[in-house]
């Protein structure tokens, strides 16, 4: 075991686990941040996406020992008032279905459209096929993200 | 209007009761006079009363309504509540929705699965809002001592026509005190407010800022976290653990073996598991588990047989030469009609095992104590998950609750509470609040898959290319895909179908549109196949045969009405403007009926580097009325999302009964990049009571897609996955 202090969502946060252990249950498991879901574990579904210094990284794979003061943004710190245009173009979209990717589906497009503002639909496929939505909503997800867009 | 009788001698409906206080209420009285404020509606009411177990009214005149079925996604949270605010008259931005727990005195058929939620509660929804609005109506009357006739209702307000009014919140603890009434009218739909409003998923706010609404998000004090090793292949189960290494490491409280389902355990038909005996790890966070599990060296057993994916596609394919001892339908003489036809065509089409990979894997929290088990967790079988538990934990039925959390997908595989059984087993033994969590490769190598299927199809054309004669033969893993009274059957008079069935040590389940979601694929792009032989348009060919079965049915028990079938053919046809030549793009068409909805698509797609580009996608259904169709919208691209995702992707294959996939690494879902570029959806507006959504438009799609790669290709794709099949195929002349 060993002790981090984290600086998530602009606060810091202390733990004290063991150095292998993956950002995604730091969160999950003891700082109870539970927007940042389990999918994979091998960073193939994107459900567990964070922002690490702003870019959209898959939480499973980065061990509490490599965080070191990086600023680290889960979708509880999107915003907060729950404006940010990403998600109130999936508010406005209706995207969710069962709801599950969406934390990390959102943390993907905000992480696309904070680097390319006015994305193309290449850019929004490249930057959004590492989120997979089992529900189907991909096309409800690249609509919002044009709103998005639009509004940011 | 609608006269109906209420469900007066049910217990279960009836059970009126003041939530709290009783007597005269000075509540606000904002909502007769104002608009509210959205500071107004956080105002949370002083006191509620219960007026049935759907609703309940607060003092100041917001209503709660209780979503009795399980969430998994279709949106039932929204529309079912929605159903019951209409018939009840409030405003929907007045109404709060909370999920029911598991209540069977209260409610019936808490249940998600064969899109029946809102077919089979539309009554029952309905009658809950009628019966409280009538209840809240007499309590006016009675207070104002006028005629019920003279009184009318408005957005949760009570008017006479002298100009009195009052507000439900101010008349609901008078009305909690009503005698149910016998009879209620209910609305014309004519006259609904709510149901076909596009209204938003009312979790939406709540996902969208990562609120804790999951199973997995369930956390208790002092609850342990338990995953589960079970064999590595279908027909093992464990012999011996050596757990030496896992118990020393950090936060490791036990290891074990479990069998969840011992001998004389009456199953309920939820209880398919291949894996009932299992090695658990219990420990106090996640990590530490999943590190421990892997610590682990187990000595495994066989059982039975271990199968490959060779074994059994041989097995269904020497299928398709043998006739069953009997055919399961047979109109005319199919054997004079073959014989004496002109043309003959055949094809027979595979589709592989499936896995559900719901995004939240298996999951369930559970506390069991000597007295009583309370359970938390994603669940589409609440009711017989609690009657296995009774027979597994040897508690009485009212000792048991069952809370369902959302679900973060089903698609089918919450229907097996394999995993529930496990958790309360496990909480059992170790005496402790327990949340048991399944990785990824734990869910997806579990089993529970839709099943490998083979069917063989023939048709006779006479010489005049009509349909004479058509044959289906199908097999499939513990079941054949085939239904026998679907169309083509009572469009032919020579019409055979036959089925069979290969046993498999590899569990299998429904999975989102059971057998329809293959079948549908493989009989539409057979007729595609046959309107070309018979030189017709594919749309002009299918609705011909409508025309007989409506006009002069083979046979009575004939599973589709003609009409609406055709109805959603000239739909689609109508609104993709099929027969306009679109340069460069290839179409297919394709119509189902299943789940008592009917479906028509055509698929528009371009071939880039011999992968299908899907354009656009164009929708016709009917399901009756649409409830809420924003969600009715959303509903129908994710069943075609998926429909076209699996056809094109994915698969679960073994070899010695250890599956070759585990994880999204090597099986393959859709992507963004390769979800169709639009889906356009019309539904028919027909009044029709209504019906289904969560399935109905999956089955079809694989064969609009498959015919329109025919139109791009020449190539018929008749085995799925069509990535790994295309270009590997010749047509069959």
């Amino acid at each position: 075991m060993a002790e981090y202090t984290l600086n998530i969502n602009g606060k810091p946060h202390h733990v004290d686990v063991a150095p292998d252990t993956p950002l995604l249950w730091v969160l999950r498991d003891h700082l109870k941040l539970l927007g940042t879901k389990f999918g994979c574990g091998i960073g193939q579904c994107g459900a567990c996406t964070i922002h690490f210094d702003g870019v959209a990284t898959r939480s499973c794979l980065i061990p509490v020992s490599a965080a070191g003061n990086t600023s680290i943004t889960t979708i509880e710190g999107l915003s907060e008032n729950q404006d940010h245009p990403v998600q109130l173009a999936w508010l406005e979209h209706d995207v969710p279905q069962c709801g599950y990717c969406q934390s990390g589906q959102m943390m993907s497009a905000a992480s696309l459209l904070k680097q390319t503002p006015r994305p193309t639909d290449e850019e929004i496929d490249a930057a959004m096929s590492g989120n997979i939505c089992r529900c189907g909503t991909y096309v409800r997800i690249k609509a919002a993200i044009k709103t998005a867009s639009s509004k940011s | 209007m609608t006269l109906i009788k209420t469900n007066y001698n049910r217990r279960s409906f009836l059970k009126v009761s003041a939530a709290a206080g009783g007597g005269i209420i000075l509540g606000f009285n904002w909502l007769v006079s104002c608009t509210p404020s959205e500071k107004q509606l956080a105002q949370m009411p002083e006191e509620w009363f219960n007026i049935n177990a759907f609703l309940k009214i607060g003092d100041n005149g917001i209503v709660t309504i209780m979503s009795p079925n399980p969430e998994i996604g279709q949106n039932v949270k929204t529309s079912m509540p929605m159903i019951v605010a209409e018939e009840l008259d409030v405003d929907w931005k007045n109404v709060v929705v909370e999920q029911a727990g598991l209540d069977t005195q209260k409610y019936t058929r808490q249940l998600a699965g064969g899109s029946q939620s809102i077919r089979q509660g539309w009554q029952s929804l309905r009658m809950a809002g009628a019966t409280a609005r009538r209840m809240l109506l007499e309590a006016a009357a009675k207070q104002w001592n006028v005629p019920v006739g003279e009184l009318t209702t408005e957005g949760g307000v009570i008017k006479h026509k002298s100009g009195k009014q009052i507000s439900y919140g101010e008349i609901a603890s008078a009305a909690a005190n009503i005698e149910v009434p016998q009879e209620v009218q209910l609305k014309d739909p004519k006259d609904f407010k709510i149901i076909g409003q596009p209204t938003k998923n009312v979790d939406g706010p709540k996902i969208i800022k990562g609120e804790p609404l999951f199973g997995l998000d369930h956390y208790e004090e002092g609850m342990l976290t338990a995953m589960i090793v079970h064999a590595p292949a279908f027909g093992l189960k464990p012999k011996s653990v050596d757990d030496s290494e896992a118990r020393a490491m950090p936060g490791i409280k036990d290891v074990f073996i479990i069998n969840s389902l011992p001998d004389g355990v009456e199953k309920q038909w939820s209880d398919v598991n291949a894996f009932p005996e299992l090695v658990v790890v219990a420990g106090t966070s996640t990590w530490e588990v999943m590190k421990a599990k892997k610590a682990l060296k187990i000595e495994w057993e066989r059982v039975s047989p271990g199968e490959s994916t060779s074994d059994y596609m041989t097995g269904l394919a020497d299928l398709m030469d043998k006739a069953p001892a009997e055919p399961s339908r047979k109109d005319g003489t199919p054997e004079q009609a073959f014989k004496n036809a002109t043309k003959v065509l055949e094809r027979t089409y595979t589709a592989p095992f499936l896995a559900h990979n719901t995004m939240e894997p298996m999951n369930f929290f559970a506390w069991v104590t000597e007295d009583k088990a309370e359970l938390v967790g994603p669940i589409q079988t609440p009711e017989y998950l609690r009657k296995t538990l009774v027979e597994v934990l040897s508690l009485p039925e009212d000792k048991i609750s069952i809370m369902m959390t959302r679900m973060g997908g089903g698609f089918g595989r919450r229907l097996y509470g394999n995993f529930a059984v496990e958790a309360a087993v496990i909480s059992k033994k170790l005496n402790a609040p327990v949340k048991l969590v399944y990785t990824r490769e734990d869910d997806m190598t579990q089993g529970t898959y839709r099943p490998a299927y083979t069917v063989k199809y023939q048709a006779a054309l006479d010489a005049d290319n009509n349909l004479v004669g058509f044959k289906v033969r199908g097999a499939g893993i513990n079941g054949s895909p085939v239904f026998n009274n679907r169309f083509p059957a009572g469009a032919v008079d020579n019409y055979l179908a036959e089925n069979h069935s290969l046993g498999s040590n590899i569990s299998t389940g429904a999975w989102r549109a059971p057998s329809s979601n293959f079948i549908a694929f493989a009989e539409q792009s057979f007729l595609d196949e046959i309107a070309e032989t018979a030189g017709k348009d594919p749309i002009d060919f299918r609705l011909e045969l409508f025309e007989r079965a409506k006009a002069n049915p083979v046979g009575t028990e004939n599973d589709y009405d003609p009409e609406r079938y055709a109805g959603v053919l000239k739909l689609v046809r109508e609104k993709s403007g099929w027969g306009t030549d679109k340069p460069g793009v290839s179409r297919g068409v394709s119509a189902y009926y299943c789940h008592n909805s009917y479906v028509a698509q055509v698929v528009d797609l371009i071939m880039k580097d011999d992968t299908p580009v899907i354009q656009k996608i164009w929708c016709a259904i009917d399901c009756g009325i649409v409830v809420n169709p924003e969600g009715a919208l959303n509903q129908v691209e994710g069943g075609i999302i998926d429909g076209v995702g699996h056809a094109m992707y994915s698969a679960m294959t073994f070899k010695g009964g250890e599956p070759d996939q585990s994880n999204f690494n090597n099986y393959k879902l859709l992507r963004m990049n390769e979800a169709p570029l639009e889906i356009e959806t019309f539904f028919v507006q027909n009044g029709i009571d209504p019906t289904g959504l969560g399935e109905p438009s999956l089955p079809p799609v694989a064969a609009a897609l498959a015919n329109a790669i025919y139109s791009a290709t020449g190539t018929r794709v008749s085995s799925q996955p069509f990535a790994d099949h295309m270009n590997k195929e010749k047509v069959v002349s």
